[in-house]
């Protein structure tokens, strides 16, 4: 049995908690354990921009509650993931740094040593599960249905670093995606930024980055998008949702949560994995259930 | 007289002082959310709203609040047994003393006609009461002072509740345990209510007394004989039994007396015990005539948070109660830091020095400045990071054993803080995701000016970039600032970059602008050859720095393995570190 440090971050208790429930409901059949570890604290992403010093403290103290345990980390968060895995390089490359904020964890009587690594959601189901296992698990696939899959930037880039998938040609969400019956379609802007990381700082660009999104995936033909991290999935539900009062548009391409995707297909209830807390509503996707 | 004086006047301060901090729940403008919303008008929201939940189906859900949650705790005990068991301890112990000894007049006795203090059940059961206290009291202090619960923050007033419990509640006990060994006090009872006059009966009385309730007398000293002891206890039986049980039962005071029996005639000779009343009941007025002004007020004020938090929320509750709300939230707060405890950001404590990043010293802070309304730059400076460096994760919500919403309270007072004073840099990063989500709730007027503010700030440190017509000269470059830019051990890797442009092809953000340079300034592979040539104000003050959505993009096609990103991230810690240093 698989067993990982779930990794919650700071939006997806608060605003996203559909991501966790769902999440949580397909690990649970797939029989990976979750442990969760309450002194986990935010992955230091939204103080990069100002901090960099502690932004990696903030990561490193993460990992080093994880490595006490012993457990490697699994995150639902793709800007988790990436600050995560960005400190764990810097970590490890860097030693003065490493004495520095060793130095600090020392305080708390930790100490970050390097021996557990951190995944992404999707790689845990695409390479420790792997796609004909959860194949198994599909007891009802979905037909006709077509998806936009939305990657996320900083599971993909720096490519070096995240060791996601390849940067210029990912496939692994879309083979995820697939294996529920639905397509993945090919869209333009598949690899682009959803603009959160500017929502509150330069709202007309993270509201036009979201928009050209919006419409290339409807336009492409997509029924959904689906994405795996909560700053997307807000950015494409909250907010796409907020942009038809503020822009008076309306794309009319909810966002899904892979997890509820994937949840919907083995069989497990629209409720218990949060369909009806999406801001936009995806309960007619149920409909493309065969 | 003088215990009467006492009594009415700490009474009447309490009560005024009711009135006063309730009083403030209505007054008190806490945030942007208050702005336009007058006393009165708040009150009668109040009065509505009282009416309107008591008189439906939620009231279900306050009277179930009530019961877990104020009486049983259990939203502290969610957090921690010893915590829980500390607090429930010291309210019940607490509540129960009040109502059956310090109300004994009132309660008691109208109750109970056979009531006597000295007298088992109720003398047993004070101790009992009072045993209670003192071990909460005991755990208090092991998590403050031994324990050193991390982030649990102690300050002047939790000095003051932990002194005033203990004084309150020792010098009961060592009252009672004076008593017991007082031969004065025996001689007081005697001559009131023993109605015996014979020398004999009087001295098997007392050999009784000192025998089996550990008077200590200064004529009789025992061993006694048998046939005394049973005069004594026929006389005792007369005229004391109907009022008093055995000393041992009152077992925090026996224990007193027990320890102090070798020196009880001196402590007694020196009216000891009477020196000890008047701390004991000084103790009880001083607490409850400081009571509203004190971090004890939170008997009341918690309650009503946890009720009011219950039933309330954003979308449907009048602005005017939530206002109310967040007044007395202030209030409610006990100070007890598991906010600081959970927060998801209070590692950042361990780099910057700012004690205003833990919620709880927040809190601490915007108590004080409700009342004072005083602030200087620098105390601006500090509150405007603590309350911007915030991730709105909840956590401080969740766990709050006072039920306060923090969340919202986060929200409100920080838009009153960044609106004042310095920029706030902060602002420029993911922490303002969650006022972006919530913009709509902001008012317009307002909601980018902070922005604003932050960009123009460094901006204007930057020469060059407000001139761009100016002539450059190329030498000498700025070693200095090129050095600086070492953050990471890739930084360096600008200088590779040969100008083929890609990094700024594919940047989505170039790419959604007509004009990028108008808006942006340079552009990404503009601002590695402004490195190249040391050109620090290029370099910092371009907007395209704070438009980067760090979607990576530009480093990972980098032909040249240029850090473009990481390079830009590295720039805006700079330009930050400059606005902290001006």
């Amino acid at each position: 049995m698989m067993k990982f440090a779930l990794f919650l971050g700071c939006n997806i208790p608060a605003r996203v908690q559909q991501y966790d429930m769902s999440a949580r409901a397909v690990l649970d059949i797939l029989n990976v354990d979750l442990v969760d570890i309450r002194e986990f604290n935010c992955c230091g992403y939204p103080i990069r921009n100002t901090d960099f010093a502690t932004f990696v403290l903030f990561s490193a103290r993460n990992l080093a509650l994880a490595e006490k345990q012993d457990l490697d980390i699994v995150t639902l968060c793709k800007c988790c993931y990436g600050s995560l895995k960005k400190a764990e390089h810097l970590m490890k490359e860097d030693n003065s740094l490493r004495d520095e904020i060793n130095g600090l964890l020392a305080k708390e009587g930790l100490e970050y040593r390097g021996t557990i690594e951190v995944r992404h959601f999707l790689s845990v189901l695409h390479k420790e599960i792997g796609i004909p296992a959860l194949k198994e698990k599909v007891k009802n696939g979905f037909k006709d249905l077509k998806i936009a899959t939305h990657y996320g930037c900083h599971a993909l880039r720096p490519s070096d670093i995240t060791q996601f998938d390849n940067p210029v040609a990912p496939v692994l969400f879309d083979q995820l995606v697939e294996l529920t019956g639905a397509k993945s379609i090919d869209w333009q802007l598949k690899l682009e930024c959803c603009g959160a990381p500017l929502l509150g700082v330069n709202d007309d660009l993270s509201m036009d980055l979201a928009e050209k999104k919006l419409s290339d995936g409807k336009q492409s033909g997509a029924d959904y998008l689906c994405v795996a991290c909560p700053y997307c999935q807000l950015q494409f539900d909250t907010v796409q949702q907020m942009m038809s009062s503020v822009r008076g548009t309306d794309h009319q391409l909810p966002s899904i949560l892979f997890p509820q995707l994937l949840g919907l297909v083995m069989g497990i209830n629209g409720k218990a994995l949060g369909i009806q807390m999406n801001q936009i509503d995806i309960s007619r996707i149920e409909d493309f259930l065969s | 007289m003088f215990y009467d004086i006492a009594l009415y006047a700490s009474l009447a301060i309490f009560v005024l002082g009711l009135i006063y901090k309730i009083s403030a729940w209505f007054r008190r403008n806490v945030g942007v959310n208050s702005r336009n919303i007058t006393a009165s008008a708040r009150i009668l929201a109040a009065i509505k709203g009282i009416l309107g939940t008591v008189f439906s189906a939620r009231l279900f859900t306050l009277i179930k609040v009530f019961i877990l949650d104020v009486l049983g705790q259990a939203r502290i005990l969610k957090e921690d047994f010893l915590r829980w068991l500390m607090h429930m301890l010291m309210f019940w112990g607490f509540m129960l003393l009040l109502l059956m000894h310090a109300l004994d007049g009132i309660i008691t006795e109208p109750l109970f006609p056979e009531y006597a203090s000295t007298l088992n059940p109720f003398m047993f059961l004070r101790d009992l009461f009072g045993f209670l206290v003192i071990i909460g009291i005991g755990i208090a202090i092991y998590r403050r002072f031994i324990l050193k619960v991390p982030r649990l923050k102690t300050n002047a007033m939790d000095h003051y509740a932990i002194i005033i419990l203990a004084i309150i509640m020792l010098s009961g006990v060592f009252l009672e345990g004076q008593k017991i060994t007082s031969f004065t006090k025996y001689q007081e009872m005697v001559e009131e209510y023993g109605g015996i006059d014979d020398e004999e009966e009087l001295k098997a009385l007392e050999s009784l007394w000192v025998a089996e309730f550990e008077v200590v007398s200064p004529k009789v000293q025992g061993p006694f004989d048998e046939e005394i002891l049973e005069q004594g206890r026929e006389l005792h039986e007369m005229g004391c039994s109907s009022c008093h049980s055995r000393p041992k039962w009152a077992f925090t005071g026996y224990a007193v007396a027990k320890i102090t029996k070798p020196f009880a005639l001196g402590l007694d000779r020196a009216n000891l015990h009477i020196l000890l009343w008047y701390i004991h009941f000084l103790a009880c007025f001083l607490g409850l005539a400081y009571l509203p002004f004190s971090k004890m007020f939170h008997i009341f004020a918690s309650p009503i948070s946890l009720l009011a938090n219950s039933v309330m929320d954003k979308e449907t509750s009048d602005p005017a109660n939530i206002a109310t709300r967040q007044a007395l939230e202030l209030d409610a707060c006990t100070h007890c830091c598991t906010c600081s405890l959970r927060c998801s950001v209070a590692v950042a404590l361990n780099k910057i020095d700012n004690i205003n990043i833990l919620p709880s010293e927040k809190m601490v802070f915007l108590k004080a400045y409700a009342t004072d309304n005083k602030l200087d730059d620098e105390g601006l400076k500090a509150i405007q990071e603590g309350i911007y460096l915030c991730t709105n994760c909840d956590r401080c919500t969740v766990v709050c054993p006072s039920g306060i919403n923090l969340r919202d309270l986060w929200f409100s007072v920080r838009e009153k803080f960044i609106q004042e004073g310095p920029s706030v840099p902060l602002l420029l990063s993911p922490f303002s995701f969650y006022r972006g989500l919530n913009q709509q709730n902001l008012d317009p007027n307002y909601y980018k000016k902070p922005l604003n503010k932050a960009q123009m700030a460094i901006a204007e440190k930057c020469e060059l970039i407000n001139k761009p017509d100016k002539i450059v000269p190329l030498t000498p470059i700025n070693k200095g600032f090129k050095e600086k830019i070492n953050l990471s051990s890739q930084a360096n890797t600008y200088s590779y970059c040969f100008s083929c442009e890609n990094c700024s092809t594919v940047c989505p953000v170039v790419e959604n602008y007509e004009n990028p340079q108008e808006v942006l300034d340079l552009l990404p592979h503009q601002i590695m050859r402004s490195l190249g040539l040391g050109l620090t104000d290029l370099a910092l003050g371009s907007k395209m720095l704070w438009n980067c959505l760090t979607c990576y993009q530009c480093q990972e096609h980098c032909p040249q393995g240029v850090k473009v990103t990481d390079i830009l991230y590295e720039l805006k810690n700079l330009a930050v570190k400059e606005i902290h240093a001006a």
